[in-house]
């Protein structure tokens, strides 16, 4: 059965869009909060704690997300572990991030001068105050481009959450496009809608360089 | 600065001991059996030629450093019987950094009072008062709200001073603190120092200052190759060396004086 792209067809894929904005929400924020820990753990002193984020890193990064997702959702319940759709992507998402935005934090962690750590230290400071005080707000003030651009990727990223049955943006819009036989018309609406959820997030970011920038 | 100890109990224990220290880098060996020992209010100026592991040897006492034999006491507290006593030894010594190592993304002021306000729970406001004092006294107050990239050089050791100041430390280390300076800006340092020293501060000070070393110095050790090789008074020490090493240091550094 066909229809054209009217306003339903619209409304459907902003019902789309809607698990686009949240899947985001959750991928970054659970990426977030593991990724801190992840680049703690990839600049600590033990050399068994950064050996073991070397490795973590290495194969979030280097797999997949698509077969992260396909491994946690369906992985898992072949074990016998039933998970919800819900949080086989949390737990995906988070995984894969973590891994992303804990390699780009690490670097600027490790680009800060030794002088800072070896200051705090000898001011006494114990090591939970030398990380939210002195590392890490400078560290994330370096890699606020990189963070925000990963952040971007990651947006588009979530379309991959289709494999296990969400209607994102993505696959709201493969939906309508098989429906309307209008794929360029469709594609080019998924896309404007990408591109006004994206483009903000990139403006906000050279707006922020510019502000540390001048506070220099 | 404080009044004298109380405690007769410390009075004849030296502030700082060192015993036998002894390090490694890899096979290289930094500090060869160093054996010192620092009274209450004495002001001691290191030096030697580079890579001679002066600064190794203050970095120890605060232990930026592990070192692998030996035994280093800070007012009567030796981290190798107590491991966290790491912590209070952090406390009680103050220490200033050839490349000053300021906060960039903290104000004066606050640069200044999150040690305090971190490490002893000092409140907000006392925290602050503190810091002014200090920064007043090194001549900087009135710059307290600006970020350390808009001050000089000179004046941003001097902040660091002020920094490691607040936290009424016993002891205060100097690494090679005006080795980065313009030559404008070295005074102004080696002023607030030698106000530290009148005050009755005991210092250990790195650095190839000979000017101040004879100005305030009550013994200068020359280190070479991780050993100390001689310690005397300053005048003794400039006048007629006795190591063949501290001979041919001082010709080379007071050939261009």
């Amino acid at each position: 059965m066909t229809s054209v792209f009217g306003p339903k067809e619209l409304v459907f894929l902003l019902s789309g869009l809607k698990w686009t904005i949240l899947l985001s929400a959750i991928a970054f924020t659970g990426g977030g909060i593991a990724g801190l820990l992840v680049a703690v753990g990839r600049t600590a002193e033990r050399a068994w704690l950064r050996r073991a984020m070397i490795l973590y890193i290495g194969v979030f990064q280097g797999t997949p997300l698509l077969m992260q997702l396909f491994v946690v959702y369906y992985g898992l319940g072949l074990l016998g572990i039933q998970v919800p759709a819900w949080a086989a992507v949390t737990i995906a998402f988070t995984l894969n991030a973590s891994a992303f935005l804990g390699d780009i934090w690490r670097g600027a962690i490790q680009a800060l001068p030794r002088g800072q750590t070896e200051a705090a230290i000898a001011l006494g400071l114990p090591l939970s105050s030398r990380l939210r005080d002195i590392i890490l707000p400078q560290a994330l003030r370096i890699a606020q481009p990189a963070t925000v651009g990963y952040a971007v990727q990651l947006i588009k990223g979530t379309s991959l959450a289709a494999i296990v049955g969400f209607i994102e943006l993505a696959r709201a819009g493969q939906i309508v496009s098989s429906q309307t036989f209008a794929p360029i018309l469709v594609f080019a609406v998924v896309g404007a809608i990408y591109f006004a959820l994206c483009w903000p997030l990139s403006l906000y970011s050279a707006r922020l360089e510019a502000k540390f920038a001048a506070a220099r | 600065m404080t009044p004298p100890s109380s405690h007769p109990a410390h009075t004849e224990q030296p502030l700082i001991l060192m015993e036998a220290v002894e390090k490694w880098y890899g096979s290289f060996q930094a500090l060869k059996s160093v054996n010192l020992s620092v009274s209450k209010g004495e002001k001691i100026v290191l030096c030697g030629p580079s890579g001679s592991g002066k600064s190794t040897l203050i970095r120890c006492i605060n232990h930026l450093e592990v070192y692998q034999k030996g035994r280093i006491v800070v007012d009567g507290i030796s981290v190798a019987d107590n491991p966290k006593a790491i912590d209070i030894v952090r406390q009680e010594v103050g220490m200033v950094f050839q490349g000053f190592n300021l906060f960039p993304h903290m104000t004066v002021l606050q640069n200044c009072m999150l040690a305090p306000i971190r490490v002893r729970g000092t409140g907000k406001a006392e925290a602050e008062a503190t810091a002014r004092q200090y920064l007043d006294r090194v001549h900087i107050g009135n710059q307290a709200d600006k970020f350390p990239a808009q001050l000089s050089g000179g004046q941003q050791q001097r902040v660091a001073i002020a920094r490691a100041l607040c936290m009424q430390p016993k002891v205060m280390l100097f690494d090679e603190p005006t080795s980065a300076l313009d030559p404008e800006m070295v005074k102004e340092v080696l002023d607030t120092m030698i106000g530290l020293a009148q005050d009755g501060m005991t210092m250990i000070c790195v650095t190839h200052e000979m000017g101040f070393a004879r100005q305030v110095a009550d013994r200068v050790i020359f280190m070479a190759e991780g050993e100390i090789l001689e310690e005397a008074a300053p005048d003794t020490f400039f006048r007629s060396p006795s190591h063949p090493r501290a001979k041919q240091f001082l010709g080379e550094i007071l050939a261009h004086h």
